[in-house]
C-alpha cells in the first residue's frame, strides 16, 4: 500500500471512530447551539454599546460566535480529540506497538486527528452554524471563492490545533500522566483560541500577545478569512508558519521519547 | 430426572422451605433496531418466558445457558434490579421488585466480570463501607470479617489496594465483600471465570463450606461445568427464556447426550486407532488422537484396553463443553 | 419507609459514598491538586472575559461591572455548590452502559443519593470559592441600599439557586435512562444555563427570557431576586412578591425532578437498558 492511501485509510478510520457515536453528537449538536445563542446575545449587548469594536460589525460579531460553535469540537479547542487516545497508548505502553509500525508516527496520528476533524465538522460544526444563519443576520461571502480560501485556512487550523495537541500528548512520556497538561490544554485552549471572546477585542498588550500566539490561527484566522478582514496569504502565512514550528517540535520530541522507549526496552 | 414444565406450567409441588419461589415469572422487553438512516423497528423480546422453580433453604444450584437465554434477567428479578412483566416472584417471603432495598439486606451478589469494590483503596476500606451501609453490629461485623479473612486467606491482602490485587485475589474479595453481611442467598455471576486453576480450587472449596458451614442458599452461573460437577446437586438450564432441564448434573449428561474426549498422545505417528464403539476417533494430529465417548460412561475400560494395545505416552480427558450440552438438548427439542 | 425516613437513609449513604470518593482522590494527590487549579482557572476565565468586555464598555444591557459581577456570583456560586453535591450524576449515561448501575441497585440505599455522589470530587469546590470571591467583591462595590429583606435574600437566592440548578441535574439524570448516550444535551442546561445567568437578563431576547422564568424557571436564581436587590426593572413584569419567590420554585422544581427521576428509574427497572 502506497503511504499516501495507508493515511488516507487512517483518515477514514479516525472518521468512523467518531461517526459511530450518533446520539452523542446530535447532543453535541444541541448543546453547542444553546451555548451559541446565549454567546450571540451577549456579542449583540456588547456591540450595541461599541458599534465596530475590534473592527467587527455587529452580523460579523454574530458571524464570529456562531463560527465559534461550529469550531470547539472540530478543532478540539479544549482537547479530547484524539490526543486522548495517544495518551492512553504512552501510558499503557501500548505506544511501543505504534513504533515498530511501519509508518510515521507523527503523520499517523495527524491523519487519525484530520478525520475526527472532518467528522466533527460535518456532523457536529455545521447545523449551529446553518442555524445562527437562519436565525440572525451574519456576514457571509457570496464569492465560491472566500469559501475554498476559508476551507484552506480551516485545514491548517486543524493542523495547527493537532501540533499544540500532539505535544502535549508526547508530554506523558515524561510525566507518566496526562491530567496536568489536559487542564493546560483546556485552560489555553479556550482563553487563547478566542472562543469566549474575539482576540481582536481583548485589550492592551496582552491581546497583542494572543493574537501571535499559535492558538490564534485556530479560530480568530479562518473567520478574518472568511469575513474579509485578513487577506487569505497573510493568514496562511501565519498559519503555515506555527504549524511547521509546531510539527517540527513534535518531531523533535517524539524522536526524543522513542529513544526514551527503546532505552527502557518498550 | 425431574423436569419443570415450559408450556404446560405445572410447577414441582411447593417446598415447604422454598427460599426462591418463582412462579410463571416473564420479562418481555421492547427492542427497537435501527434499519434504515432513521427508520427504526420495533419488536417485542421475551427473554423469560412462563419460568417457574423453587430453591429451598441451603440448596446450591447451578443456573447454566447460553448467552442472552435470560440467565442475567433472571438473576436481575431475582435481586430486584429489574421488574417482571408477569408471574409471582419471591425471595425469602419478599416480593423483589417492590421491596428492593429490604432484601438487598437478605442477599449477596458476586458480578464475575465487575468488581464492587473500591479499585483505588485498601481492601479494608470496601468491607469497612459495607460495615456502615448494611448496619452490621461491631461485633457481628468483626466475627464475619475475621472468619472470612481466614477462610478466603485475605489477611495479607487487606491493606492492599484493589487496583493491584489479581483476578483470584480480587474474585475471593469480592466475595467476602457480598457475604459480609450474612446474606441468606448469594447469587453469583461467572465466579471462576479468567481464573487459574489453583484460584478456582480456592473459591470451591470455600463455597462448599459456605453451603455446609452456614446454610446459605446459592444460585451460581457459570460457563464452567467443573464448578457445577464440584458444586451443585443441582442444576437448571435455560434457553431461550424457557427452562429446559431441571435436575442432577448427570441427568443433564444423558439428556443432552454429551460425550467427552480423551485425548491420546501416542509414541508415534499412527493410523487411528482401534477404539470400540460408541467411542471412536474423531481427529488426528500427528501422533495425538483425539477420540469421542459418552459422558455417561465410565473412561477407566476405554483407557485399560487402549493402554495395552497402543504405545501411549500420555492422555488427558476432557468434559463436555457446557455450551455444546446445551447446544445438542435444543437442537433434539427443536427437532421433537 | 417513610419519606423521611428515605431522606434520612438517602443523606446517611451519600456521605459515606462521598467519603469513599474523597479518599480515593487523595491517592492521587497531584492529579487532585492540578485538577482543582484547573478547575479554579477554567471557571475564572469566564469572568475575565466578562473584565474584558467591561474595559471596552461600561455598561452591558445597561448593567455596571459590579451589578453584573453580583449576578456572576450568584450564578456560579449556586451552581458551583449544585455541581459539589450532585453533579457527577452526567455519568449515569457510563454506568448504564458498562453495567455497574446494577451494582447500585443491589445495595440497601436509594439509588439517587448513590448516583448523586457517585465520583464526589472535592475538587468542585473550586468554582464555588471562585464564585464566592466574585459576589464578595460585587456585594462591596455595588450601590445598594440594604433593607433586612434585601440582606435575607443573599443567602435564601444561594440555597435556592443550588436547589433548582440540582433539580436540572436529577431532571438531566434521570433522561439519561432514556438516551444514555446524549449526556451532553444536560449540558446546556446545566453549564449552559449558568453561562446564561451570568449576564443581565437585559441582553437576552425577550422569547429567551419568557422560556427561562416560566418555563424552565432558572430565573429565580439570580435575575428575579437580583434585579429586586438591585433596584432595577425586570424585563419582563412580574408580581412584586415574585422576588421573593425562589424558594417556593425551587421547591416545585426539587418534587418534579424528583418525580421524572422515579419515572426514568422505573422504565429502567422495567426495560434493563
Amino acid at each position: 500500500m502506497g503511504a499516501g492511501r495507508l493515511y488516507a485509510a487512517v483518515a477514514v478510520g479516525g472518521f468512523r471512530r467518531y461517526a459511530t457515536y450518533r446520539a452523542a453528537t446530535a447532543a453535541g449538536v444541541f448543546t453547542n447551539t444553546v451555548f451559541g445563542l446565549i454567546i450571540v446575545y451577549t456579542y449583540l449587548a456588547l456591540w450595541d454599546e461599541r458599534p465596530h469594536l475590534g473592527g467587527y460589525d455587529q452580523t460579523q460579531a454574530v458571524t464570529y460566535a456562531w463560527l465559534g460553535q461550529a469550531l470547539y469540537s472540530t478543532l478540539a479547542i479544549q482537547g479530547g480529540g484524539t490526543e486522548k487516545d495517544l495518551m492512553a497508548r504512552i501510558r499503557t505502553g501500548d505506544i511501543a506497538v505504534d513504533l515498530y509500525r511501519p509508518a510515521d508516527l507523527q503523520l499517523w496520528w495527524l491523519a487519525s486527528d484530520l478525520g475526527r476533524t472532518l467528522f466533527q465538522l460535518l456532523g457536529r460544526g455545521v447545523i449551529p452554524f446553518a442555524f445562527g444563519a437562519l436565525v440572525f443576520d451574519m456576514a457571509l461571502p457570496h464569492s465560491a471563492a472566500t469559501w475554498a480560501a476559508f476551507a484552506v485556512a480551516l485545514l491548517l487550523a486543524a493542523v495547527v490545533s493537532f501540533g499544540i495537541r500532539y505535544l502535549a500528548a508526547l508530554s506523558v512520556f515524561w510525566l507518566l500522566d496526562g491530567t496536568g497538561v489536559n487542564q493546560a490544554v483546556m485552560v489555553l485552549g479556550i482563553f487563547c483560541s478566542g472562543i469566549t471572546l474575539p482576540l481582536n477585542v481583548v485589550p492592551g498588550a496582552l491581546g497583542d500577545l494572543v493574537q501571535v500566539l499559535p492558538w490564534a490561527a485556530q479560530l480568530q484566522m479562518p473567520a478574518d478569512v472568511l469575513m474579509g478582514e485578513t487577506s487569505p496569504w497573510s493568514a496562511y502565512g501565519f498559519q503555515a508558519a506555527w504549524a511547521v514550528v509546531l510539527l517540527a517540535a513534535g518531531r523533535v520530541v517524539q524522536s526524543a521519547a522513542t529513544r526514551r522507549v527503546v532505552v527502557q526496552g518498550g | 430426572m425431574t423436569e419443570t414444565g415450559t408450556g404446560s406450567g405445572t410447577v414441582t409441588d411447593t417446598v415447604a422451605d422454598a427460599f426462591i419461589e418463582v412462579d410463571r415469572v416473564e420479562k418481555v422487553f421492547d427492542v427497537r433496531r435501527r434499519t434504515g438512516f432513521l427508520k427504526r423497528e420495533r419488536r417485542q423480546v421475551r427473554a423469560v418466558d412462563a419460568l417457574s422453580f423453587t430453591v429451598a433453604r441451603g440448596e446450591m444450584v447451578g443456573y447454566i445457558g447460553p448467552n442472552g437465554a435470560g440467565k442475567s434477567t433472571t438473576i436481575k428479578m431475582l435481586t430486584g434490579i429489574l421488574t417482571p412483566s408477569g408471574g409471582r416472584l419471591r425471595v425469602a417471603g419478599i416480593d423483589p421488585a417492590r421491596e428492593r432495598t429490604r432484601l438487598a439486606h437478605r442477599i449477596g451478589v458476586v458480578f464475575g466480570q465487575r468488581t464492587t469494590l473500591w479499585w483505588d483503596l485498601p481492601l479494608i476500606d470496601s468491607y469497612r463501607l459495607a460495615h456502615r451501609m448494611y448496619r452490621i453490629p461491631d461485633a457481628r461485623y468483626r466475627e464475619i470479617l475475621d472468619r472470612l479473612v481466614e477462610l478466603l486467606d485475605l489477611g495479607a491482602l487487606l491493606d492492599v489496594p484493589v487496583r493491584q490485587l489479581s483476578l483470584g485475589q480480587r474474585m475471593r474479595g469480592d466475595i467476602a465483600a457480598a457475604l459480609l453481611h450474612d446474606p441468606e442467598v448469594l447469587y453469583l455471576d461467572e465466579p471462576t471465570i479468567g481464573l487459574d486453576v489453583v484460584s478456582k480450587a480456592r473459591v470451591r472449596e470455600f463455597l462448599r463450606g459456605l453451603r455446609d458451614e452456614r446454610g446459605t442458599t446459592v444460585l451460581l452461573t457459570t460457563h464452567d461445568l467443573q464448578d457445577i460437577e464440584q458444586l451443585c446437586s443441582r442444576v437448571m438450564v435455560i434457553d431461550h427464556g424457557r427452562l429446559m432441564y431441571d435436575g442432577p448434573l448427570a441427568g443433564l449428561h444423558e439428556a443432552g447426550e454429551s460425550e467427552r474426549t480423551l485425548v491420546l498422545d501416542l509414541e508415534r505417528e499412527l493410523p487411528p486407532v482401534d477404539a470400540p464403539p460408541p467411542a471412536r476417533v474423531v481427529r488426528v494430529e500427528g501422533p495425538r488422537q483425539w477420540l469421542a465417548f459418552p459422558a455417561s460412561a465410565s473412561a477407566a475400560p476405554l483407557v485399560a484396553r487402549l493402554a495395552a494395545e497402543y504405545p501411549l505416552v500420555d492422555l488427558s480427558v476432557r468434559e463436555p463443553d457446557i455450551e455444546a450440552v446445551i447446544a445438542r438438548m435444543y437442537e433434539e427439542r427443536a427437532s421433537a | 419507609m417513610g419519606e423521611t425516613g428515605r431522606l434520612r437513609e438517602g443523606t446517611r449513604a451519600y456521605l459515606l459514598i462521598a467519603a469513599m470518593w474523597i479518599r480515593s482522590t487523595m491517592t492521587y494527590r497531584t492529579s487532585f491538586v492540578l485538577t482543582a487549579v484547573g478547575n479554579l482557572a477554567v471557571t475564572g476565565l469566564d469572568f475575565v472575559t466578562l473584565v474584558l468586555m467591561f474595559a471596552q464598555v461600561d455598561t452591558l444591557g445597561g448593567w455596571t461591572l459590579p451589578e453584573v459581577a453580583f449576578l456572576y456570583g450568584l450564578s456560579v456560586t449556586s451552581f458551583g455548590l449544585a455541581d459539589l453535591l450532585i453533579g457527577s450524576a452526567d455519568t449515569l449515561g457510563a454506568r448504564l452502559r458498562d453495567g455497574s448501575f446494577d451494582t447500585l441497585l443491589v445495595r440497601p440505599a436509594p439509588v439517587l443519593a448513590q448516583v448523586a455522589a457517585d465520583r464526589f470530587a472535592l475538587r468542585r469546590l473550586g468554582r464555588i470559592t471562585q464564585g464566592a470571591l466574585v459576589l464578595g467583591w460585587a456585594l462591596c462595590a455595588v450601590h445598594v441600599e440594604w433593607t433586612a429583606a434585601k440582606v435575607l435574600l443573599v443567602p435564601v437566592m444561594l440555597v435556592s439557586g443550588a436547589a433548582i440548578f440540582g433539580a436540572v441535574f436529577t431532571a438531566g439524570a434521570a433522561f439519561q435512562f432514556l438516551a444514555q448516550d446524549a449526556a451532553e444535551v444536560q449540558n446546556a442546561f446545566t453549564y449552559g444555563g449558568t453561562t446564561l445567568l451570568q449576564y443581565p437578563p437585559t441582553v437576552f431576547g425577550k422569547d429567551l427570557v419568557r422560556g427561562v422564568t416560566f418555563v424552565l424557571p432558572l430565573a429565580f436564581v439570580n435575575w428575579v431576586p437580583g434585579a429586586y436587590v438591585l433596584g432595577r426593572p425586570y424585563p419582563l413584569s412580574l408580581p412584586g412578591w415574585a422576588a421573593f419567590a425562589p424558594p417556593l420554585v425551587a421547591a416545585g422544581c426539587v418534587a418534579l425532578a424528583g418525580l421524572a427521576w422515579r419515572a426514568g428509574l422505573r422504565a429502567y427497572r422495567s426495560t434493563g437498558s
